[in-house]
C-alpha cells in the first residue's frame, strides 16, 4: 500500500505541499471552470453563438471542451489516475474514448442524415 | 514435482504473484465495473445527441425549460443545477480527503468525511427529485397539434410567456375524468387538464394580446414567434392541451427531450442512490472499525472511485442537458 501521490497540476506549473492541499485546489479549479460555464450559459455572448466550427456553434464546442477539462481533472487527481502506472491508466482512458468517438461519429452522421431527410424529402411531420 | 526448480518467486514470470498494473483485484475489478458503465452511460448520452441532431431544428432550449429555484419565484435558468453540480463535486472532494485520512489511518478523519460525503449524496438525490418534480408538474402549459408538436403561448405585450391559465376561458362544460371503474380498464384517462382544449381556443380567440409560439428555432437562437393571423390559422392544429411533461406528452417541445430527460437523469440518480447506500455500508464498517482491524482503507478508496465516477458524468449530464 505504498502511495505516493505526484503534486503537480497543470504540467508542474503548480506544485502543492500536500495531497489534501492539492485536492482543494482541484476543487477551486473545478468550481471556477463551472462558474464560468454557466456565466457563459446564461451572458451568451455574440461571438460564440453566431459563429459555427464544424457545424456547431462556438459556445457549446466551449462547452464541451471544458467539460473534458473538468473530466480530466476529476480522473486524475479524484480518482487518482496520475497515481497510477501508466499502462493501468492508459487502458482506463483510451478504450472509451476510441470506441465512444466511433460511436459519436456514426451516430451523429446518422442523425444528420435524417434530419435533411425531414426537411427535403418530401416528408410532412410539421402539422 | 522434484524436478521442478523454484526459485525466488521475482524471476518467475509465470509463477502468479506478480502485479504488473501495480493495483489490487478490487480495484481493477472497479475499475472494469466503471470503464464499462462509462460506456453505457456514453450510449445513453450519444443516442440524446442522435434524437437532438434529428430535430436540431425544434430541440427545446434548456434555459427555457429548467428555470426554477426551490423556495423562490421568477426566471433562475441554471442557477439550481449549477448549485447540484457543485454539491455534487464538493461530496466528491470530501470522499478524496476521506480517502486520503484513511491512507493516513486516521479513523476518525474518515468517518467525519464520509458522513460529509452521505450528505452531499442526499442532498443531490433529494434535489433530482424537486427537478423531476417541477418539470412532470409543467410551467406555462402548452397545445398539441395533430402532429406531435407544441405550440406555446406569449403575451405580445411583455414578450414572456403566457399561462392557459392568463388567458383561457372557463365554459359551463361538463367533464368528468374518465375513471378505469366506469369503463373497460384500458379506457382510463392518464391526467385531465385543468383546461379543455375549447376553453384554450376561445380564450386565445378573445385576448388578441396572446400569440403563439412554435417549437421551430430561429436565426437568433430563439423560438419563432407568429403573428396574431399566423397564430390563429395555427390553432387550428391544435388537438389537446398538455401541462407537464411524461413519458407520452411534453409541453416543452419534442416528446423525446422529456423521455431522455426522465431515462438519462434517472440512471444518474439511481447510480446517487446505489452511492449513498453503498458509502452508509462503508461508513458504519468504518465505524464498527473493520479496515482498522484489517490493516487498511482500500475499501473506502474503491468505493470512492465508483462515488467520483458518479461525479464524472454528471458534468457530461450537465454539459449535455443543461448547457449545450
Amino acid at each position: 500500500m505504498a502511495h505516493e501521490h505526484k503534486l503537480e497540476i497543470f504540467r508542474g506549473l503548480l506544485k502543492f505541499k500536500s495531497n489534501t492541499q492539492k485536492i482543494w485546489g482541484v476543487l477551486a479549479f473545478l468550481t471556477l471552470v463551472t462558474a464560468i460555464e454557466v456565466g457563459l450559459g446564461i451572458a451568451k455572448p455574440e461571438l460564440f453563438t453566431k459563429n459555427y466550427f464544424l457545424g456547431m456553434k462556438l459556445l457549446n464546442w466551449i462547452f464541451i471542451i471544458l467539460t473534458l477539462v473538468k473530466a480530466y481533472y476529476i480522473a486524475w487527481d479524484f480518482m487518482h489516475l496520475r497515481d497510477e502506472k501508466s499502462a493501468l491508466r492508459r487502458a482506463i482512458v483510451w478504450t472509451p474514448i476510441f470506441l465512444v468517438s466511433y460511436l459519436i461519429f456514426i451516430l451523429l452522421f446518422e442523425a444528420d442524415y435524417i434530419y435533411n431527410v425531414f426537411k427535403d424529402g418530401f416528408l410532412s411531420w410539421n402539422f | 514435482m522434484d524436478s521442478t526448480v523454484t526459485t525466488g518467486a521475482e524471476d518467475n514470470v509465470w509463477g502468479g504473484g506478480n502485479r504488473p498494473l501495480g493495483a489490487s483485484y478490487g480495484k481493477l475489478m472497479m475499475w472494469f465495473f466503471i470503464v464499462s458503465d462509462a460506456l453505457t452511460f456514453s450510449g445513453f448520452l450519444v443516442s440524446y445527441g442522435f434524437s437532438r441532431f434529428k430535430f436540431i431544428e425544434t430541440w427545446p432550449i434548456a434555459d427555457e425549460v429548467f428555470t426554477h429555484v426551490p423556495f423562490f419565484h421568477g426566471n433562475y435558468p441554471m442557477y439550481y443545477v449549477a448549485f447540484m453540480t457543485f454539491i455534487l463535486i464538493m461530496s466528491s472532494v470530501t470522499m478524496v480527503l476521506a480517502v486520503d485520512a484513511g491512507h493516513r489511518m486516521m479513523k476518525n478523519r474518515v468517518i467525519w468525511y464520509m458522513f460529509l460525503t452521505i450528505i452531499g449524496g442526499a442532498i443531490f438525490v433529494g434535489s433530482q427529485a424537486w427537478e423531476w418534480a417541477t418539470f412532470i408538474k409543467g410551467d406555462f402549459g402548452a397545445l398539441e397539434t395533430k402532429g406531435g408538436r407544441i405550440l406555446q403561448f406569449v403575451n405580445a405585450e411583455t414578450g414572456e410567456r403566457a399561462a392557459l391559465a392568463d388567458f383561457s376561458k372557463t365554459l359551463p362544460e361538463e367533464r368528468v375524468k374518465h375513471e378505469g371503474s366506469n369503463g373497460i380498464w384500458y379506457q382510463k384517462e392518464g391526467y385531465k387538464t385543468s383546461y379543455s382544449l375549447n376553453e384554450v381556443v376561445e380564450g386565445f380567440k378573445a385576448s388578441p394580446n396572446i400569440l403563439i409560439r412554435t417549437e421551430t428555432i430561429n436565426e437568433e437562437g430563439e423560438k419563432t414567434l407568429l403573428t396574431r393571423q399566423e397564430s390563429l390559422a395555427k390553432l387550428k392544429d391544435a388537438k389537446l392541451v398538455v401541462e407537464g411533461a411524461n413519458l407520452i406528452r411534453n409541453e416543452y417541445g419534442s416528446r423525446l427531450f422529456a423521455d431522455f430527460f426522465f431515462f438519462i437523469t434517472g440512471f444518474h440518480g439511481f447510480h446517487v442512490f446505489s452511492g449513498v447506500v453503498i458509502n452508509v455500508i462503508i461508513f458504519f464498517n468504518v465505524i464498527l472499525g473493520t479496515y482498522e482491524r484489517r490493516g487498511h482503507y482500500e475499501m473506502v478508496e474503491k468505493v470512492g472511485l465508483y462515488w467520483h465516477f458518479v461525479d464524472l458524468v454528471w458534468v457530461f449530464v450537465f454539459t449535455f442537458f443543461y448547457l449545450v
